[in-house]
């Protein structure tokens, strides 16, 4: 038995307090982890989403709207573009490809996207990954819908299945296009995007979902048949938003600027890394106001642990005096209470490290479904990894203190301390 | 007392001590030695400094004036954490109460010293034999029952645990062997049996017994006696 086991049995001894001790501790240090957890993987999900795009094109709002609404499905256009327009540019010459988006409906809180087969063909995600179906086959009928992994799994929908749409975004949508159900023709692979979160299905399915409809409501009274519908011209009027592939990526600053200066109709196009920019700008506000409070967290935790060392003293003078008795020396103090302090440091780190794994796999599927993000468990990175090295270095030194306090203490108390 | 430096396991001289600058020394020793081997008691009535003494004579406290010489060696002279390593090696304590460590079984708080000195490890009175076993040794010979030896500390008696105290200052038969005021909470047949047993083993081991007490009565138990003084003579009334 030497010295670091006397100093660990004389804290087991103390049990209750080093037990609450090593919580506050804990749980400051898995306060740390977890926002610093949830900031890399909010930018990593958000800067996932979309790859290869060269531009997004709606109408004129603010950038980072448009991307959020097109890309991210947050939010809501204010206006749309018109058919007339979109062929117009879709047809410029630098122009190699377009996805067309229609937002605005929904299935049981999930959007409804439509679009068409160059969705499938040139929406990318990560590094430069692709989409890939898992089942069945891209849509290919108006009624037909391709469901995102996501969608498929928590809805359990198999091919085949029938699903209703319905208008407007809100998760119990009061009103169902019950009229005219949609066949699942295809199920995506995952991608961890809000693509997985989508239902894909035709443009002029959306086209059709509003014939009756005006301005968000049934006309009373008209009811056209499936049949009657289908005969009708389904080219859409508008589409809410479409995704530009360039010929060239140096194009695409041209192009651009051609788009804003559009003289039919007040449109926008963005440069998705530019909107995305200007996003992290944004969210860095609230990352750094969320890493100053965890990091004042820390610094309470520290500060509330020197407390209950230095406090825990006047009732171990029994204790030091016999120490000294047996020859402890001033560093031998210093060394007891910085094993004490340290120890404090190493089992917060490890048991904060233990509460936020605990705490990410509990808050995931919640956080999944309500915000897309995927948080991930893992080693912390480089940097926090210097951090976390330094905070453990600091709650060492951090012994210092009360080991000074308790070598006077024993100067004065002498072997004889009758307290 | 004869001054054979070797002879002596403690040897003061002018020692003068005062808790603060501004106030008269508290202690003023011109000569005092313990011979090896041999026990002395220091009496004087309680504030008299008997415990300032001891620490002075441990090394926990600083010499401000005068010198102390630990088995023949400058002692008082050395640096503080040296003193301490000496002490360790050397002394072996009893406190007035309080002397073990709650959270250690009996024997753990008895083999205590030698897990921290290796002198006391191999202490010249054992040789092949393993520390329980030699634990188990002292307390036999303080008459701890065995039955004791592994509980909880706070399950003993006063008078347990002050022999308790004793064994494990015993264990690795070091050279000195303070106590202060080991038996002022104990009865009377308590005491008795205390010093009994206390001053037979240290003769047994050959070490010095160096003991403080108010209680001149036990003055009986020893070799020689020394009497600290309230204060310096002239100085106070
Ligand atoms: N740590 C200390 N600081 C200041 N004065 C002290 C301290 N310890 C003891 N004294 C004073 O020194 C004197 C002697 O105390 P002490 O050595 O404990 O006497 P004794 O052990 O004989 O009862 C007392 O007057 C006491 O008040
Ligand atoms: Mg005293």
């Amino acid at each position: 038995m030497n010295w670091i086991h006397l100093a660990l049995k004389s804290l087991w001894n103390r049990r209750v307090t080093a037990l609450l001790t090593l919580l506050m501790v804990s749980v400051s240090v898995c306060l740390l982890l977890s926002v610093d957890r949830v900031r890399t993987d909010t930018r990593s999900s958000f800067g996932n989403t979309l790859s290869g795009t060269d531009l997004l094109i709606g109408s004129r709002t603010g950038s980072l709207n448009l991307l959020l609404y097109s890309v991210f499905r947050i939010g809501n256009a204010t206006n749309n573009i018109s058919w007339q327009s979109y062929q117009e540019l879709k047809n410029h010459k630098d122009v190699k490809w377009t996805i067309p988006i229609s937002l605005g409906d929904s299935h049981k809180g999930y959007r409804v996207v439509g679009t068409n087969e160059s969705y499938l063909q040139h929406y990318q995600y990560g590094r430069q990954h692709g989409l890939k179906l898992q089942q069945g086959v891209w849509f290919a009928d108006v009624f037909e819908v391709v469901l995102g992994a996501e969608v498929a799994r928590q809805l359990n929908y198999q091919l085949g299945d029938a699903v209703v749409i319905a208008h407007g975004t809100g998760s119990t949508s009061f009103e169902q296009h019950d009229d005219r159900p949609f066949k699942v023709v295809g199920i995506l692979a995952p991608t961890g995007t809000p693509v997985d979160k989508s239902l894909h299905i035709p443009l002029e399915g959306i086209t059709v979902l509003h014939v009756d409809w005006q301005s968000g409501v049934k006309r009373q009274g008209k009811t056209t048949s499936v049949d009657d519908t289908l005969s009708l011209d389904l080219t859409p009027d508008s589409i809410t938003a479409f995704l530009v592939g360039m010929n060239s990526r140096l194009k695409a600053f041209g192009f651009q600027r051609q788009v804003n200066e559009f003289r039919k109709e007040p449109l926008m196009a963005v440069i998705p890394g530019a909107a995305l920019q200007e996003l992290w700008q944004l969210i860095g506000i609230a990352e750094n106001a969320l890493m100053a409070v965890s990091v004042m967290v820390i610094v309470t935790g520290l500060i509330g642990m020197v407390t209950v060392i230095i406090s825990s003293l006047n009732e171990r003078r029994r204790e030091i005096a016999i120490f000294r008795a047996l020859g402890a020396k001033r560093n031998t103090l210093l060394g007891l209470l910085m094993v004490e302090s340290g120890f404090y440091g190493l089992a917060g780190l490890v048991t904060g490290y233990g509460l936020h794994v605990l705490l990410m796999g509990i808050a995931n599927s919640h956080v999944q479904n309500r915000y897309g993000i995927e948080l991930t468990i893992g080693w912390p990175n480089e940097s926090m990894m210097v951090i976390l090295s330094s905070f453990l270095v600091t709650t060492v030194i951090l012994g210092l203190l009360p080991g000074y306090r308790a070598y006077r203490q024993s100067l004065s108390d002498g072997l004889s301390a009758n307290v | 007392m004869q001054n054979m430096a070797s002879d002596d396991a403690l040897k003061v001289r002018d020692l003068r001590f005062s808790w603060d600058t501004q106030t008269a020394d508290i202690l003023n020793i011109k000569n005092l030695d313990i011979p090896m081997g041999r026990s002395l008691f220091i009496h004087g009535p309680s504030g008299s400094g008997k415990s300032t003494l001891l620490n002075l004579l441990s090394g926990v406290l600083s010499v401000q004036h005068g010198s102390i010489q630990l088995l023949g060696k400058e002692f008082s002279s050395l640096r503080a954490a040296k003193r301490d390593k000496l002490r360790a090696d050397h002394i072996g304590y009893i406190f007035q109460q309080f002397n073990l460590l709650p959270y250690l079984s009996v024997l753990d708080n008895v083999t205590l010293p030698t897990k921290i000195s290796t002198q006391r490890r191999q202490g010249k009175a054992r040789h092949a034999r393993a520390l329980t076993e030699e634990a188990e040794h002292w307390l036999a010979q303080l008459q701890v029952p065995r039955s004791v030896f592994s509980q909880p500390v706070s399950r003993l008696s006063v008078g347990q645990q002050q022999r308790v105290a004793a064994a494990r200052a015993l264990i690795g038969s070091p050279e000195i062997i303070i106590a202060d005021e080991p038996t002022s909470a104990l009865d009377q047949q308590n005491i008795d049996n205390f010093m009994t047993v206390l001053t037979q083993q240290c003769r047994s081991i050959g070490s010095s017994l160096l003991f403080v007490s108010h209680d001149m009565q036990l003055a009986g138990f020893f070799d020689a006696t020394y009497d600290l003084h309230p204060s310096t003579p002239g100085e106070q009334e």
